[in-house]
């Protein structure tokens, strides 16, 4: 009887290990076949700068923003956030603390805050930037989000489906950027008689209060062919280029590889897609 | 039976707040729900009986389809093409909420929340077809 038992135990307790172990082991191998054949991003040492260098594989949309442009041509940043703003229904509340951002002009300091040096040009202190949805290649505010609501589309577009969030704004504190902005207020209210929405597109939806919002890259716009709004009203400007970054033949290629550029926070690791001309 | 003074007299009153909704609506007719059909359409993206049913489902598919998967070629209808989507698809047709939409939904008494974001486009004017 003793004995029986003694195997018994020893049998129990060699399946117990192999069952806990055979998992974990053959898990190890399949990661190794993956990252053999190439993993998109994660084994990517070079990964600090961001985008270039890596095997592309796939769509990946980017920007190019030429701030020199720009600031040659005043009113221009402020037709792009409007042709934004007012499209894509983006209430205005009135207030800084409630502002919802889509597309918005920033300090230097403030969208560059790790290229604070001494002694910087009157033109870098006094100028605004623009600013949008970086669109990174390893986006923080996706792997944030518990519902996924928020997540990057096969176009490494960091997409937002407005049905499915809640509004814990896990991304918002999670976005490096502040791209995301919450609607703490019904944004088709409006207060002294005077609405959120000026005039509501009767073609794209509003937001509903407690939902956060931010720049799709005009995803609609793209499967038409079309450019987003900003590009586009900027027109033949240039101040901004839009384009696949993966294609070596688009034109924000071609700007990318000969203009020197800078990303924001490239330190970060979240491979931003949005590139500036300063 | 202990305190049956309080216990007939408690039941006789829940009984009668119970029933109280059947006595009330007894012979009142009930008016069918009449959604207003759009002029000049005959054919919708689903036969009859399947977009009256399953219309929520095909809503939820498109959304997920088209958010998600990038898929956003148009449907076909009786010879048109139309946009996968509630304020751009459906109500390129159906121009009211109140006279389509909310008629049977005020009936089943059912209260989606498409419309706390969704825009509804003006009464009888179709959107243009481009988008």
């Amino acid at each position: 009887m003793d004995s029986t038992r003694r195997k018994f135990l020893k049998i129990a307790g060699l399946s117990a290990v192999a069952g806990i172990g055979a998992p974990a082991g053959l898990n190890m191998l399949m990661n190794k076949n993956v990252q053999a054949a190439g993993g998109h991003g994660d084994a990517a040492p070079a990964a600090h700068g961001g985008g270039h260098g890596e095997a592309p594989t796939g769509k990946r949309y980017g920007m190019v923003i030429d701030t020199v442009k720009f600031h040659e041509r005043p009113g221009l940043a402020e037709k792009a956030i409007k042709a934004c703003h007012s499209y894509h229904n983006v209430p205005d509340f009135g207030n800084n603390k409630d502002e919802i951002k889509w597309l918005w002009n920033e300090r230097f300091a403030n969208a560059f805050p790790d290229k604070s040096h001494y002694k910087k040009d009157d033109d870098l202190n006094s100028n605004q930037f623009l600013v949008l949805c970086n669109h990174c290649d390893n986006p923080p505010c996706v792997r944030a989000c518990p519902t996924k609501a928020t997540f990057k589309n096969k176009d490494g577009i960091v997409m937002m489906d407005f049905h499915r969030c809640i509004g814990c704004r896990f991304c918002m504190a999670a976005c490096p950027y502040g791209a995301r902005s919450f609607n703490w207020r019904d944004p088709r209210g409006e207060k002294d008689g005077r609405p959120f929405i000026k005039e509501t597109n009767k073609l794209f939806p509003t937001r509903m209060r407690g939902v956060v919002e931010k720049c799709n890259f005009c995803s609609w716009r793209l499967a038409q062919g079309k450019e987003p709004l900003c590009v586009e009203a900027c027109g033949g400007t240039g101040a901004m280029v839009f384009g696949d970054l993966n294609d070596p033949h688009s034109e924000v290629s071609q700007v990318l590889r000969t203009r020197f550029t800078i990303q924001r926070k490239p330190t970060l690791g979240t491979k931003p897609s949005v590139f500036y001309i300063i | 039976m202990y305190d049956a003074g309080k216990i007939i007299p408690g039941l006789i009153v829940f009984v009668g707040l119970m029933l109280f909704a059947i006595y009330y609506n007894v012979g009142n007719k009930i008016e069918d729900p009449k959604p207003e059909k759009p002029v000049g359409y005959t054919s919708c993206v689903l036969p009859l009986e399947e977009i009256r049913a399953e219309h929520m489902v095909l809503l939820n598919e498109w959304r997920d389809e088209v958010i998600r998967e990038g898929k956003r070629e148009k449907v076909e209808a009786g010879g048109k093409m139309y946009e996968k989507s509630l304020q751009n698809g459906c109500m390129h047709c159906h121009t009211s909420q109140e006279k389509f939409c909310d008629q049977c939904h005020k009936y089943a008494s059912v209260n989606p929340y498409c419309w706390d974001c969704h825009v509804t486009p003006e009464y009888g004017k179709a959107l243009g077809e481009a988008n």
